[in-house]
């Protein structure tokens, strides 16, 4: 991640002066700097300490504090498979393992096109619609993995939808 | 203030409104147990040990971030509490190796002693245990996560103390640790290895290198000293076994509060050097081989008697050292001035703070710090110009920063974006050698805009008149043209230092060595009257020393135109005085500098001199011509702790006890007079310096007897009307701040409270005057040199230190980006800078600390000697030569396979 450079600097740059000077606003930034490049690369976060002067290091600890930043590029698509109770009484192990294995990659990593980020959830509150799991923010239930396959397969067609990451989270 | 009542333990209690039940406690004599405390950081309650049952209260409460209340009912030991307790201990020690038989914490760790003191054998809540791999990547601490238990001290201190947050907590839960930022490791952070979060570690997570496998703390001897490097004064634990030497502690002392710099903590290895001297040495068949301390001593005393002999007492030198104690410059002056009969004694000051004394001296008619470090705490503006103090006097620096983090304004003048700087409310990038007209502009707006303290000027000073014609002629537009500083930014910090009072100036060799030096001082000493910043708290005019006993050593009276005391050799009063109690006749005429020796000699004038651990063949300007001038002496004597550059020349090597191998005192730049103890045997033959002078004394034909460095201190009491009333038996651990004139007096930390010791304060009109050399068309750049964080002068004990020269191997000259692109220079690469006196090679450094056309070179490495570049050329009145301005030029050179630079 490392001398990465950062992406659309001119973007960074006005969210920065909204804030600038304003140490208490480091976790309003850190959202902002994400929504637009979808994650939070180093040269960013030492770009915001410097905003907001505050130490980098305080920085790092806030992002890598909250379970909602991300220091590593995220895919473009998140896709989150519950193995809440439900959904593990229901065979969301069987679920998890597909995604896995049709994506190439272990929870929590992105696979290497930048298409996909896999996470493992504890519930999402779709118990109702167990096995399931979300891509992006719709919700997906009654899976089977081959189901599950052909949700990623039709994702996978879906044109980008924007220049710079642009993958949303839904919270 | 009104003090309330409380009961603690079924005690009656007073404690101070705003005080914690902790301290309430504190004071009254009840420890309670605490890990994430500590008396030098802000309370963070988090440990939850210091727990307490407070009557009525809903739940137990942290002790540490309680306030105490009129009428509490405080019980720190009740069964509720030691319940909560165990269960605090235990749940620490789910996540912490039950490995105390092999800990080097073993003795020293407050986990372990708590566990103990509770009864806690194991953890009742066993579990998955962290196991992240140490950071191990710096030669001075470990840092192992799997100790650690996350009490922020380290943090804190790092933030709080020391301004760096080069660590804080990452991470969330189970997986949190302290780290850097981006969890790099600590070399590529900004952490300066200070080593004080070590220091107040509770557990084994941060542990020193050095002690690693020498024995535990109750196998060591701790021996409280003063630190040999820079004039803080800092106070230090040296560790010993078995006259070994372990490493340094902090040591709460006056100047320091418990904190110390890398060198200090880490840099004192040297001690143990194998290259240490252990024996005398004599030049023979050209080679210098081992003598016996008779033959070494007989020729040492036969070769400056004989050249006095042949050729009067004004044909030897002697330099003094402000590495030995006052006791031993005050012998070595003595020794030259009564026994060789010459005023040429000198030292080092001449090539740092001469400039200090000649100014100060006309303009307060006294030459130091006028306020005390810790007085920085109470300043409102800090203007610090020509000083790099986070590098220089690191602690210092430290102090500076935190007075600037609780809300004083911060001024900094220098050409270089010093780390100072780039924290600073106004940075004054100024040119080199322009220092006279930066503080000119300054005071020109003081006056101009009537922000200056009219009161002050009227009833203590004179001269106001007279400077303020002259000031005329620096409104903030010329300044601009001659420093480069824009006129707005010189126009709001003098109105910063004019409004914000008191406020201190701190500087250094910045201002020090030009051929402009005594000007830019009393620019200075101008200044801080004209806004009536003296005889106050929190003001002053406050010189940094270079070498821990400079001050010392000058007060001593190593000083070629002063008796000790600063008492001048041509006043036939003062030297009556010395001439009756030592029983002889004293010379009249003030005597030679170190540079004025050098010339003497390299014109055959000066024919045998005798070198107390000094290293003029890094030190002095203009290297080339000292070699040439200390190669054609007669007769060489060289007395130190290593097989120095200059000690290779010597007909005879004395070799000498370092600080921690003898007893004294060391004054420090805030005219603290401190105790040396001594922890260790000398190593080998050598013996302590006063030893040595003391023989030396003797063969030359005085019948000098003291017991000791107390006896010698009684006499200098007796001469020295400043030291009046200094013993060793009544220094204790603080010191004492001269002037203390007699044994009731309990020194004085400001000076000037009510008159100067001239009596008004002399306002001195200086003109700026242009460097000796400036750049053209041959050497189009200028060179400035200084000192980095993690060497000390010619590099002697820092270069023999394991930590400090494994991660500051070699020299690099500072160079800005514009300068290196033109040139095809990287980051890394070989240049060459050359003089009109001479040439190095080093590896270039891109950065823009400095400023565009100004080179910045270390001078502690001989391989690449700033000082084979240096100006000679000299101030007129402090005969300081000018070390920080010379034209020069750059350019790439062949780039080494693998090998390395060498000088010339």
């Amino acid at each position: 991640m490392r001398g990465e450079p950062v992406e659309d600097s001119g973007k960074l740059g006005a969210l920065l002066d909204r804030y600038r000077g304003q140490p208490g606003a480091l976790i309003p930034l850190l959202q902002d700097i994400q929504r637009e490049m979808g994650y939070l690369p180093r040269p960013a976060l030492e770009e915001a300490a410097r905003a907001l002067g505050l130490p980098a290091v305080k920085v790092y600890g806030v992002a890598t504090f909250y379970a909602q930043f991300h220091l590593k590029p995220r895919g473009r698509h998140v896709c989150r498979v519950c193995l809440g109770t439900a959904c593990h009484v229901r065979g969301g192990e069987r679920i998890l393992s597909r995604v896995s294995a049709d994506l190439g990659i272990a929870p929590g990593d992105t696979t290497p096109d930048r298409a996909f980020t896999l996470e493992r959830v504890a519930c999402l509150g779709a118990c109702g619609l167990s096995p399931a799991m979300m891509v992006d923010d719709q919700t997906f239930g009654r899976l089977t993995p081959d189901k599950a396959s052909r949700l990623l397969r039709r994702f996978a067609r879906e044109a980008p939808d924007g220049g710079g990451g642009g993958g949303r989270t839904a919270e | 203030m009104g003090s309330l009542k409380l009961q603690i333990n079924g005690l009656q209690v007073l404690a101070r409104p705003g005080a914690t039940v902790f301290q309430a406690a504190e004071e009254a004599g009840i420890a309670i147990p605490h890990l994430c405390h500590h008396p030098l950081l802000s309370d963070i309650g988090a440990c939850r040990l210091c727990l307490v049952e407070v009557k009525n209260a809903r739940t137990l409460l942290a002790s540490c971030v309680t306030p105490v209340q009129d009428g509490m009912v405080v019980e720190t030991e009740s069964p509720r509490v030691v319940r909560a307790r165990r269960t605090v201990i235990s749940l620490l020690l789910a996540n912490h190796p039950e490995d105390c038989l092999t800990c080097q914490k073993a003795g020293e760790c407050e986990l372990q002693r708590y566990a103990y003191q509770y009864g806690v054998e194991r953890t009742t809540y066993p579990g998955e245990r962290k196991d992240y791999p140490p950071d191990d990547s710096n030669p001075f601490f470990i840092r192992d996560h799997r100790k650690c238990i996350l009490c922020g001290r380290c943090i804190r201190m790092c933030a709080e103390r020391q301004g760096r947050s080069a660590v804080d907590f990452a991470f969330r839960g189970f997986a949190t640790r302290v780290t850097t930022a981006f969890d790099v490791p600590l070399e590529e952070s900004p952490c300066l290895f200070c080593g004080n979060c070590a220091a107040v570690c509770p557990v084994g997570a941060l542990m020193p290198r050095a002690f690693v496998g020498k024995g535990r703390a109750w196998e060591q001897t701790r021996v409280r000293t003063i630190c040999p490097y820079c004039g803080v004064g800092c106070s230090l634990y040296l560790h010993v076994r078995d006259n070994r030497f372990i490493g340094a502690s902090p040591a709460p002392g006056p100047a320091n509060e418990g904190l110390l710099c890398v060198k200090g903590r880490f840099g004192l290895d040297f001690l143990s050097s194998p290259d240490r001297l252990t024996q005398p040495l004599l030049r023979k068949d050209g080679g210098l081989v081992p003598a016996s301390w008779e033959e070494a001593l007989e020729a040492a005393a036969r070769g400056l008697k004989e050249a006095r002999d042949r050729h009067g007492p004004q044909a030897v030198g002697v330099l003094s050292s402000a590495k030995c104690t006052n006791e031993e410059n005050y012998l070595i002056q003595k020794l030259a001035r009564a026994a060789l009969g010459t005023n040429n004694v000198d030292h080092c000051a001449r090539l740092c703070h001469a400039s200090t004394l000649a100014g100060l001296m006309m303009a307060f008619g006294s030459a130091a710090m006028t306020n005390p470090i810790a007085d920085i705490d109470r300043s409102q503006a800090l203007l610090v110009i020509g000083s790099n103090a986070v590098e220089a006097h690191p602690v210092i620096g430290a102090r500076i920063g935190r007075a600037h983090r609780r809300g004083a304004a911060l001024l900094v003048a220098d050409p270089r974006r010093v780390e100072l700087a780039l924290c600073a409310d106004i940075h004054l990038q100024h040119r080199p050698g322009t220092d006279v007209a930066l503080l000119n502009g300054l005071a020109h707006v003081l006056v101009e805009e009537g922000l200056y303290d009219a009161a002050f000027v009227e009833g203590r000073t004179e001269g106001f008149a007279e400077l303020a014609r002259v000031l005329e002629a620096y409104p903030p537009r010329r300044v601009e043209e001659i420093t480069g500083v824009p006129a707005e930014l010189l126009v709001r910090a003098a109105r910063v230092y004019g409004t914000r009072r008191p406020g201190a100036i701190f500087f250094a060799m910045g201002i020090t060595q030009h051929t402009t030096g005594t000007d830019n001082v009393l620019a200075i000493a101008n200044l801080a009257m004209l806004a009536g910043n003296l005889g106050c708290d929190g003001g002053g005019v406050n010189p940094l020393r270079g070498q821990n006993n400079v001050q010392g050593a000058c007060d001593a009276g190593a000083l070629p135109a002063y008796l000790p005391g600063y008492q001048r050799v041509d006043d036939p009063e003062a030297r009556g005085r010395f001439e009756r109690a030592w029983g002889v006749r004293l010379p009249a005429e003030p005597g030679l500098t170190v540079v004025e020796m050098m010339e003497a000699a390299r014109r055959g004038e000066l024919k045998a001199m005798y070198i107390v651990g000094e290293n003029p063949m890094l030190s002095d300007p203009d290297l080339g011509h000292v070699e040439e001038a200390l190669k054609r002496l007669d007769f060489l004597a060289v007395q130190d702790i290593f097989l120095t550059e200059t000690a290779k020349l010597a007909d005879v090597v004395l070799p000498a006890a370092s600080f921690a191998e003898r007893e004294g005192t060391f004054t420090s730049t805030e005219r603290r007079i401190q105790l040396l103890r001594r922890a260790l045997q000398p190593p080998g033959r050598s013996r302590p310096d006063l030893e040595i002078v003391l023989e030396l004394a003797s063969r030359l034909g005085q019948g000098w007897q003291y017991r000791g460095p107390a006896a010698v201190m009684e006499e200098m009491a007796g001469l020295m009307p400043t030291y009046g009333g200094v013993s060793h038996g009544r220094l204790g651990e603080d010191g004492l701040v001269w002037p203390c004139p007699s044994p009731d007096h309990p020194g004085t930390p400001v000076l000037h409270r009510e008159r100067f010791p001239r009596g008004r304060g002399r306002l001195i009109p200086v003109e700026y005057r242009r460097p000796a050399e400036v750049p053209d068309a041959q050497y189009p750049m200028v060179l400035t040199t200084g000192r980095i964080l993690y060497h000390y002068h010619t590099g002697s004990m820092s270069r023999r230190s394991h930590g400090l020269s494994a991660h500051r191997p070699e020299a690099r000259v500072e160079i800005h980006p514009e300068d290196a692109a033109r040139l095809k220079v990287e980051d890394g690469d070989w240049v060459e800078v050359s003089t009109r006196r001479g040439r190095v090679r080093v590896r270039a450094e891109v950065t823009d600390r400095t400023a565009r056309g100004v080179l910045f070179l270390p001078f502690h490495f001989a391989e690449a000697a700033a000082n084979l570049l240096t100006n000679p050329a000299l101030d007129p009145v402090a005969r300081i030569p000018e070390f920080k301005v010379c034209a020069a030029r750059v350019a790439r050179a062949a780039q080494a396979e693998g090998g390395e630079g060498r000088a010339r």
